[in-house]
């Protein structure tokens, strides 16, 4: 079961702006989801290791040696805005 | 014109070898007939007379290959189904098209998708649902629904897709072709618009057992840019074999019973004895915890997709929608890019990961998948093959499960659970139900590839698809 | 190290401190792709699809980072993980492409170490964010502020370094800083440089009851990019938490910046700010699990480091265990004094006492460096050791030797030619005994006067023999020799 506050409190770490509509719905449907997720609650999983990786490979290193980067124009060419040969956003509310 | 059209991958690769067919001429061919197309299975074309290279003595031969739009396409728009990324064009190209392009693939066009390759039906997609050829009122099933309905359509001769619950095999179920999810890691995943990053893989949509074949032969290898991927231990030979002697195939009640629509049930029971027919040994086997791969599958995937859908943000590609301050871009942005579908997974998957549910639900669905892997492996020490249908029911009508999310994640019950454990799978043509085509999968343990080849061409002959009212016909 | 604590009613206060500290490493290339990495280019001119984070794009582990790791993890005596993986750290921020950063959460390369008396509890590697810049006047949103990305820095490799809460005063946190310091940029994996930013050190402070077991709420402090700034900035939050329990209340958890010009703290989150990281391991990378081989080139990479070095100098060397430290814990200190000594050995009149060598080297030398470093002084390490030979030698007296110093300081040279030039040699033995004779003759009224008590007429003679030798002679071995003379 997930309610309302729930919902607005994922959407928002996720960065999503859901309206009214979508919260009402969204919150219906994903304790429907989680409902049958739930069911692995029936499974006795002590000592069961979760798997982490697939496949049991290791220790994939990459020599340090450098390669041409992109050159400007083509770092940005996607960006839907730019200035100061970077990209342009709002600014942050405080400090990292 | 039709012989054209009724040339496999192969053997149009063959002829263009020998002087018989111009690769030009098939490929503008293949060009007209999917730019004349209704069923939306196209989100991009080159122009009329805009042709790739044609590298004819390579093995490939310059036959028009249909590429997911998932696959980054330097230069080409890549939009993995989403307006996120509508105009994207990215400065690189996938490994895994630029091996088949290496081989001689030419590409044809990129193929429509569920968003994010996040569907069972292709009606998820930010640019209109695939229909299927069978019958315009049905879907193709998803999410690689452009790139099946192209192939049964006869608008390409072969396709790549990807599959990552069952997005290569269902579709394929759906669309009476054959599609192969290979074993994790041996295709690059470097350049496929990540969607589960432990899932994905790409994989071959084709006519019959021998392109994909011949196809994965080409698109697999270890790349230095996919910390995850292997070599293959083997080469990859075409098929050859007509019986199935000596052969084992499993059989697990959870993946064969309750669930299945009894029209699939008949034709997969019919396949059963077809196997026996051939020589091979059927095996009661028992995988328990694969009815848990639901559960486990919708919690990973969708927690892995969360991390990886975060970069869609607008600062660096892709529209954005400006609302006054950076946090208000974000959210307006990602609202008006994302179809319904795509939020619902992130908003599982973030959950799953969230401060005080992680062990319930990412921690445990990590342990059902353990518990998935082992099953398999205690399966294959008593068989060589696991023999199952592809999709629980025939292709379903537009907007039929689309406001039960649930139901339409119950689609992927048969497929989900060899990704979650890293094995490949085919689904090969079965027969009808309902003039609907029926899939079959065969799975295999992990680098299996060539013994799952070969019992699927040994089936695929005896079945004999050849249905009179096949799309490719039309 | 004194610790600090303070009386408030019954209780006496004491500060507990831990560090974190981010080193950006050395290495050719990123952490996770093959751009170089960048020293203050021209924006996003270092940047590749992966470190953009465009769609489609994995990470593949540098090795030498790795390598580096490991190098650290020895140095600081951790316990290196036999099996360790990445971890994604989920947030949204400009600066950080993909909406995750890859770095380690509860399996890291290395745990459990110890460098000085301080415990290191992790070490792990990571990637750098990207630069966030105020935009200015050319890009304004709307006319809302505006901030512009550059991308060269996002990827770097980091290792980041966390202490156990060992540290009890603020004083022993910058000196234990500036020894991490020494020990890191001994190894040659960072440049180790604060100001340029490959060394970062932030602060978790908080305070208890001496005697109290239980830590009290800790608040961290970011960014500090000096020593004295981080311990200044240490003292004036220490300070901040006591007023608080002084006044009965409580200390909040939170985020704070020192404005070292002005001394103020202020938050830079508020407490629902508190992030859910929702680390997850990383599904496109696998583990690193260091074999024997990998372990052994990392052990064989390390040089000399300071800890080991102080006590080899207090062993070979008997010098103090401080002095030890001073010039082991500054590594181009301890070169310089090593290289004197070395050149020292068959300066003329006997090799120079090590301890003698050291004192010149701690106190007059550091004091005419200002911020140059020791390689820059123009007193060559030779130099310093023949002038502080002469002055053991009696050739010169110490004024003189400073003043020599000084002349070398400036502009270089060689001390016995300047002090020929000066004309500081000091008197033989004998002469001076000769000239001290003459000063007591020409003077009995001052003998006569310090024989019956008055002290300070000793001066008179002294002032005569200092005329007589032009100020060479050495100050107290004339007192001596005119006592010895009187027979007082």
């Amino acid at each position: 079961m997930i309610d309302r506050d729930q919902v607005l409190h994922v959407a928002k770490l996720a960065r999503l702006r859901l309206s009214d509509e979508e919260v009402e719905r969204m919150s219906g449907e994903l304790s429907t989801i989680l409902d049958h997720i739930e069911t692995i609650g029936e499974l006795d999983l002590t000592d069961v290791p979760p798997t982490s990786h697939v496949i049991e490979v290791e220790n994939v290193l990459r020599p340090d040696e450098p390669r041409p980067s992109l050159p400007r124009e083509k770092a940005l060419e996607q960006a839907p805005a730019t200035a100061d040969d970077g990209f342009l956003v709002p600014s942050p509310a405080a400090h990292a | 014109m039709s012989e054209l059209l009724d040339l496999t991958g192969a053997q149009a690769a063959e002829k263009i070898g020998t002087g018989e067919v111009d690769p030009a001429e098939l490929f503008d061919f293949y060009r007209e007939r999917a730019a004349a197309e209704e069923l939306n299975a196209f989100l991009w074309l080159p122009e009329d007379g805009d042709r790739p290279e044609f590298k004819t003595d390579a093995p490939l031969a310059g036959v028009p290959l249909a590429i997911k739009d998932l696959f980054c396409t330097e230069g080409v728009p890549s939009t993995s189904g989403s307006r996120i990324l509508e105009g994207y064009r990215p400065p690189y190209t996938a490994t895994a098209v630029r091996n088949l392009q290496d081989a001689g693939a030419a590409m044809l066009g990129k193929t429509n998708m569920d968003e994010f390759a996040m569907g069972s039906s292709n009606e998820n997609s930010g640019y209109g649902p695939v229909l299927n050829p069978w019958n315009h009122d049905y879907v193709p099933g998803g999410s690689s629904g452009g790139s099946a309905a192209a192939v049964a359509a006869g608008l390409a001769p072969w396709a790549i897709g990807t599959d990552t619950g069952g997005s290569i095999r269902q579709p394929a179920a759906l669309c009476g072709i054959v599609g192969l999810k290979p074993t994790y890691g041996s295709v690059s995943r470097y350049g496929m618009i990540a969607f589960a990053s432990s899932l994905d893989q790409c994989g071959p949509l084709t006519r019959d057992v021998t392109d994909a074949a011949l196809l994965y032969r080409h698109m697999l290898g270890h790349d230095p840019c996919d910390s995850t991927s292997l070599q293959h231990p083997e080469e990859i030979s075409l098929p050859t074999a007509e019986r199935l002697d000596g052969k084992r195939f499993g059989v697990p009640p959870e993946l064969t019973g309750d669930g299945v629509e009894p029209g699939v049930k008949q034709v997969f029971d019919q396949t059963l004895e077809l196997i026996e027919e051939l020589g091979g040994e059927l095996v009661d086997i028992t995988l328990p915890h694969s009815t848990y791969g639901i559960s486990a599958y919708y919690v990973i995937a969708p927690a892995e997709a969360s991390a990886n859908l975060a970069r869609y943000d607008g600062v660096r590609f892709g529209p954005r929608t400006e609302a006054g301050g950076l946090t208000a871009q974000y959210e307006q942005t990602r609202h008006d890019g994302f179809g319904a579908e795509v939020k619902r997974r992130i908003m599982l998957g973030t959950y799953a990961l969230s401060s005080g549910y992680y062990d319930a639900y990412y921690g445990n669905a990590q342990r059902v998948r353990t518990k998935i892997a082992e099953d398999f492996t205690n399966a294959f020490e008593q068989v060589d093959l696991i023999v199952t249908p592809t999709s629980p029911t025939v292709a379903f009508k537009l907007g039929e499960k689309t406001d039960d999310p649930l139901a339409m994640y119950l689609n992927d019950a048969l497929t989900v659970p060899m990704p979650l454990a890293g094995i490949p799978a085919i689904s090969i043509p079965g027969g009808l139900s309902d003039d609907l085509p029926v899939g079959i999968q065969l799975a295999g343990p992990a680098f299996s590839e060539n013994r799952i080849f070969e019992a699927a061409y040994a089936l695929e002959r005896a079945i004999g698809w050849d249905p009179p009212e096949a799309p490719w016909r039309r | 190290m004194a610790a600090m604590t303070q009386q408030f009613g019954e209780h006496e206060y004491e500060p507990v401190i831990g560090l974190e500290i981010h080193v950006q490493l050395a290495t050719k290339t990123k952490m996770f792709c093959g751009c170089a990495l960048s020293f203050g280019e021209a924006p996003n001119t270092h940047t590749c699809p992966i470190c953009l984070g465009h769609p489609g794009t994995l990470p593949v582990v540098n090795a030498e980072a790795v390598h580096f790791a490991l190098m650290v993890a020895e140095a600081l005596g951790c316990e290196v993980a036999p099996r360790s993986i990445f971890h994604r750290k989920n947030y949204f921020y400009p600066d950080l492409p993909k909406g995750y950063q890859i770095s380690q959460y509860d399996i890291p390369i290395a745990r459990n170490g110890r460098l000085g008396d301080v415990r290191i509890h992790r070490a792990h590697l990571e990637e750098d964010a990207a630069k966030l810049v105020h935009a200015g006047s050319s890009g304004r949103i709307h006319g809302a502020e505006a901030s512009v990305v550059d991308f060269n820095r996002g990827g770097t490799p980091l290792i980041e370094i966390v202490t156990e809460p060992d540290i009890r005063s603020p004083q022993q946190a910058a000196d234990w800083a500036r020894l991490l310091r020494a020990t890191l940029k001994a190894t040659g994996v960072s440049d180790v440089n604060m100001e340029e930013g490959s060394l970062r050190v932030d602060g978790n402070i908080s305070i208890r009851p001496v005697g109290q077991a239980e830590f009290g709420t800790k608040t961290e402090l970011k960014n500090m990019n000096s020593f004295r700034f981080l311990e200044r900035g240490l003292d004036a939050e220490i300070a901040r938490q006591l007023e608080i329990v002084k006044g009965g209340g409580q200390v909040e958890q939170e985020t704070l910046h020192f404005d070292p010009t002005t001394g103020a703290l202020s938050s830079l989150r508020s407490k629902e700010e508190a992030h859910d990281y929702r680390y997850f391991p990383e599904p496109d990378l696998v583990p690193v699990a260091p074999t024997e081989e990998m372990l052994q080139r990392a052990k064989d990479a390390l040089p000399e480091l300071p800890t080991a070095r102080a006590e080899r100098f207090e062993r070979d060397h008997s010098l103090p265990p401080d002095q030890a430290r001073l010039l082991a814990f500054r590594g181009e200190l301890g070169d310089y004094f090593e290289e004197a000594l070395r050149t020292g050995g068959d300066g003329g009149d006997g090799a120079v006492e090590p301890t003698t060598l050291a004192n010149w080297v701690t106190s007059e030398l550091v004091a005419r460096l200002g911020d140059a470093e020791p390689q820059d002084s123009k007193v060559e390490p030779a130099a310093l050791a023949q002038l502080v030979g002469m002055v053991a030698g009696r050739q010169i007296s110490r004024d003189a030797g400073k003043e020599v110093l000084d002349e070398l300081a400036q502009s270089g040279g060689d001390p016995v030619a300047i002090v020929e030039e000066r004309g500081l040699a000091m008197q033989g033995a004998d002469e001076l005994s000769g000239i001290v004779d003459r000063a007591l003759e020409a003077n009995p009224k001052a003998i006569e006067q310090f024989k019956a008590g008055k002290g300070k007429a000793i001066g008179a003679i002294v002032g005569f023999v200092m005329r007589e030798t032009k100020g060479r002679a050495d100050g107290g071995e004339v007192n001596r020799l005119i006592r010895e003379k009187i027979g007082s």
